[in-house]
């Protein structure tokens, strides 16, 4: 069984345990959607991270203009942290709630790019699926954060 | 001056406001305009605008296919401070039925509510009931 690679801290945050390799490849996707960010937000590959709040137009272009850059800049941020302390072994609580945010912006990034329509996505690993890495990693980046969740939910 | 945005969050909610104002002088003064010269202007039905904008506004979470069910039942508890038991619940609503209303309130705080899931990269929208 894989080892698992972040668990809930004693002395409160979170430990991780992630592997060289692992830290390059978060590394990597952060730098490319943080890359993405500041080139196109508006990109269509990233329009699941910015979605409406209302069904009337004139509403939803308010909104856009008192939320969007906050949103962005919030998005930016989390990027940053994550790949600041990608090898750390501990993360402190405002650490570790930039690594979920991060984490889940980069899933919703790559699932979109992937068209990820169901949940039981280890169905579709068809080793000549053309697409077949990207959803590799994004159940790696769907594990890792499924622990982070873990770790960090309140029991009651 | 410039209020100082402490916390920053608060900065949406304050400009939603004085918008909101905005809207009811333009709607007051079009209302005005109807009223025939030397007719006795009686008192415009405020009420009826002031039921209007007091009408709750609800914030509804949609189901997709991306975010984990487990990383959805924590944001309900952090943003909202549910009971993992409510939060769980409306979780589920939301994975079973496709949506559901997750928070109510005044626009200001609907439009917070709103701002803050999406941070979060939950697909909420919002509506008056």
């Amino acid at each position: 069984m894989e080892q698992r690679r972040i668990e809930r801290a004693e002395r409160g945050g979170v430990t991780v345990r992630l592997p060289a390799e692992e830290q390059a490849l978060l590394l990597g996707l952060a730098g490319e959607l943080r890359a993405g960010l500041d080139a196109a937000p508006g990109d269509p590959s990233l329009r699941r991270l910015f979605p409406p709040a209302y069904d009337d137009e004139r509403d939803e272009q308010a909104y856009r203009e008192l939320a969007a850059a906050e949103l962005l800049d919030g998005r930016r941020h989390a990027l940053d942290l994550l790949a600041r302390t990608v090898g750390q072994e501990h993360l402190d609580a405002t650490e570790a709630d930039a690594w979920l945010r991060a984490l889940n912006d980069l899933r919703l990034a790559l699932g979109t790019r992937l068209d990820v329509r169901e949940d039981s996505l280890l169905d579709r690993l068809d080793p000549d699926d053309p697409a077949a890495s990207g959803l590799a990693v994004y159940a790696y980046l769907s594990w890792l954060q499924e622990q982070l969740v873990e770790a960090l939910s309140p029991v009651a | 001056m410039p209020i100082p945005c402490q916390p920053c969050d608060g900065e949406l909610g304050a400009r939603r406001a004085s918008e909101d104002a905005g809207r009811r002088v333009r709607h007051n003064q079009l209302v005005s305009t109807i009223v025939a010269p030397g007719e006795v202007q009686v008192e415009q039905p405020r009420s009826v605008e002031d039921l209007e904008r007091d009408r709750p506004w609800i914030v509804i979470v949609w189901n997709d296919p991306i975010n984990l069910m487990s990383y959805v039942t924590l944001v309900f508890q952090k943003l909202f401070g549910y009971s993992k038991a409510k939060a769980t619940q409306l979780m589920l609503q939301v994975h079973n039925e496709g949506k559901a209303v997750v928070s109510s309130g005044t626009r200001e705080k609907a439009e917070y509510d709103v701002s803050r899931l999406h941070a979060h990269g939950l697909w909420a929208t919002m509506r008056q009931d």
